[in-house]
């Protein structure tokens, strides 16, 4: 069963083509990762699945519904959680996570042990009742998990979800993500720059380039396919993007992710 | 995890789309939606009240220096009230005004911050969140309307008690705070970017102001003035709380007309914010 379709799925933004004509499947309970550098075109791809913005062309289903004609039937099927901090650092966690469970219309009676679930899911039970402003940046991002799961979504997109994590708080956000999908199996379609996040955690992945998949495959084959020995995915993603990391992209992704890193502190 | 074992967990999860009532469904969820987002507010307020306390300043000194001076003067026609009782209605819209214009910043910031993107993914219809933080703006303008009571109060101001016109006056600053703060939400749609937004909001808030009948009565305006005062929607809700605040004060239009005027404003505005608030991310 494919929960994620793309079949020519492209975007322009005047006479830029940000994402041409990229076709995907993406399998129930998968792990996703859609790779590539700065203005690749990745969170353009996000944006419409998550019915942010409108395709220019191409058709794309999540969880079955299209979403260009049935964007309120997708928006309850899915949850995203940004690059930007999304969790407001002015409520506390219980407050934000309860706000989010009125808004996908949870049942008024189960919204406690909904609440009280999620937390514990990502060990955040004892600091339920303090300002979010004084989490840390890796409690921020676990929270954002734990609101990401109070509806139960079928369909999971991570935006760079460990922008700004120091190691131990990345490997916490990777727990949690193996996790959801063990125990809930939800499907995840992240973006990341990071390829040894992509290698942990990602069953298959597409590299972007330009607004196009250039490759797609499993990390392990796609390294294999390299013929080289000990090849890494960044020597995959050196392949196929034809350059290095962070070579590319503009002021307003470079300021996006300093703004997100700075708030995660 | 096999894709069997996938299915199986997939069953677990709620799955409201099979609902064949989906859309009636969403339609009876508006109200709470609304509710839940006014509820953030009252939660924040609560936690961070100074910004109402700095906000009552304003209004305090234009009750205190201009309420006062042009008392003495005498040179403004308020009928059979006194200066004071004529402009304290004013001084309330202007306050629910001034606070509402420079509302939408608040979505500019939640923009910035991420938050906006995950409001926008939620199956919340787009005119709850329009609706939801306009009505928290109306939250905000309700404890504004009584810090100026209280100041009203002390300043011998001849405050109507009775009950009904109490609820009157809450609920005209409660939609005319709906009114400005949805079309404040507008121009952030439009415009995006805080700094744009600071120099349209100023722009703004004098105009409506002075094009008023707020601190001093249509009947003197020159004509043009009182074309722009008929088609101003600030005109119609201190016409409406002159008629309800103040001992003696009567609505020149009729309070049916006033709230007609501010309902109508509201749903259009409405209409015309929940087509582009998705424009804030993109």
């Amino acid at each position: 069963m494919n929960m994620i379709e793309l079949d020519g799925l492209t975007r322009s933004f005047g006479a830029l083509v940000a994402v041409d004509d990229v076709s995907l499947s993406i399998r129930a309970g998968e792990i996703f990762g859609l790779l590539g550098p700065n203005g690749a075109g990745k969170t353009t791809v996000i944006k419409m699945l998550t019915t942010l913005l409108p395709p220019s062309g191409g058709v794309a289903r999540v969880a079955g519904f299209d979403v260009a004609h049935q964007s309120a039937r997708v928006r309850a099927e899915i949850a995203y959680v940004p690059q930007l901090v999304s969790a407001d650092g002015a409520l506390t966690a219980s407050e934000n996570l309860r706000l989010f469970a009125k808004l996908y219309g949870v049942c008024r009676r189960e919204i406690g042990s909904r609440v009280d679930d999620a937390l514990r899911f990502v060990g955040l039970g004892d600091s339920a009742d303090r300002v979010v402003r004084g989490y840390s940046g890796g409690m921020v991002r676990r929270l954002e998990l734990a609101m990401a799961l109070i509806h139960r979504p079928r369909v999971l997109f991570l935006d760079e979800p460990t922008v700004g994590l120091d190691p131990l708080a990345r490997q916490a956000v990777w727990q949690q993500v193996r996790q959801l999908v063990k125990q809930f199996g939800m499907t995840i379609l992240l973006t990341t720059h990071l390829m040894e996040e992509a290698d942990s955690l990602c069953d298959r992945v597409a590299i972007m380039k330009r607004g196009h998949v250039t490759t797609t495959g499993s990390p392990g084959e796609l390294k294999a396919a390299l013929g080289l020995p000990d090849a890494t995915l960044d020597d995959v993603f050196a392949h196929h993007s034809g350059e290095q990391l962070e070579s590319e992209g503009n002021f307003r992704e470079i300021s996006k992710s300093r703004r997100s890193i700075a708030r995660l502190g | 995890m096999t894709a069997s074992e996938v299915d199986v967990a997939l069953s677990d999860w709620e799955e409201p789309t099979s609902n064949p009532s989906w859309r009636f469904s969403t339609l009876v969820s508006l109200p709470g939606q609304c509710l839940a987002l006014v509820e953030i507010e009252f939660l924040k307020l609560r936690r961070d009240p100074t910004d109402l306390l700095t906000r009552a300043v304003q209004p305090a000194l234009w009750l205190l220096i201009f309420g006062n001076v042009f008392s003495k003067l005498r040179a403004v026609p308020t009928g059979n009230l006194n200066y004071l009782d004529f402009m304290t209605p004013g001084i309330l819209a202007q306050s629910v005004l001034f606070l509402a214009i420079f509302y939408g910043i608040g979505v500019i910031w939640e923009r910035d911050l991420g938050i906006m993107h995950k409001l926008l993914v939620s199956p919340t219809p787009r005119v709850a969140l329009v609706l939801g933080k306009a009505l928290s703006a109306g939250l905000r303008a309700l404890v504004q309307a009584a810090l100026i009571y209280v100041l009203a109060f002390l300043l011998g101001v001849h405050l109507n008690w009775h009950l009904p016109a109490l609820l009157g006056v809450g609920v005209v600053v409660l939609v005319g705070a709906t009114a400005f703060s949805i079309f404040s939400l507008i121009v952030a749609c439009l415009v995006k970017s805080r700094e744009r937004f600071m120099g349209i909001g100023q722009l703004l808030t004098m105009p409506l102001f002075f094009a008023s009948n707020a601190i001093y009565p249509i009947a003197i305006m020159p004509g043009w003035l009182k074309a722009i005062a008929y088609v101003n929607p600030l005109t119609y809700e201190v016409d409406a709380l002159r008629a309800l605040m103040v001992k003696g004060g009567a609505s020149h239009f009729g309070l049916g007309l006033d709230i007609l005027v501010l309902t109508v404003t509201v749903a259009l505005l409405t209409s015309i914010c929940a087509r582009l608030y998705a424009n804030l991310v993109r």
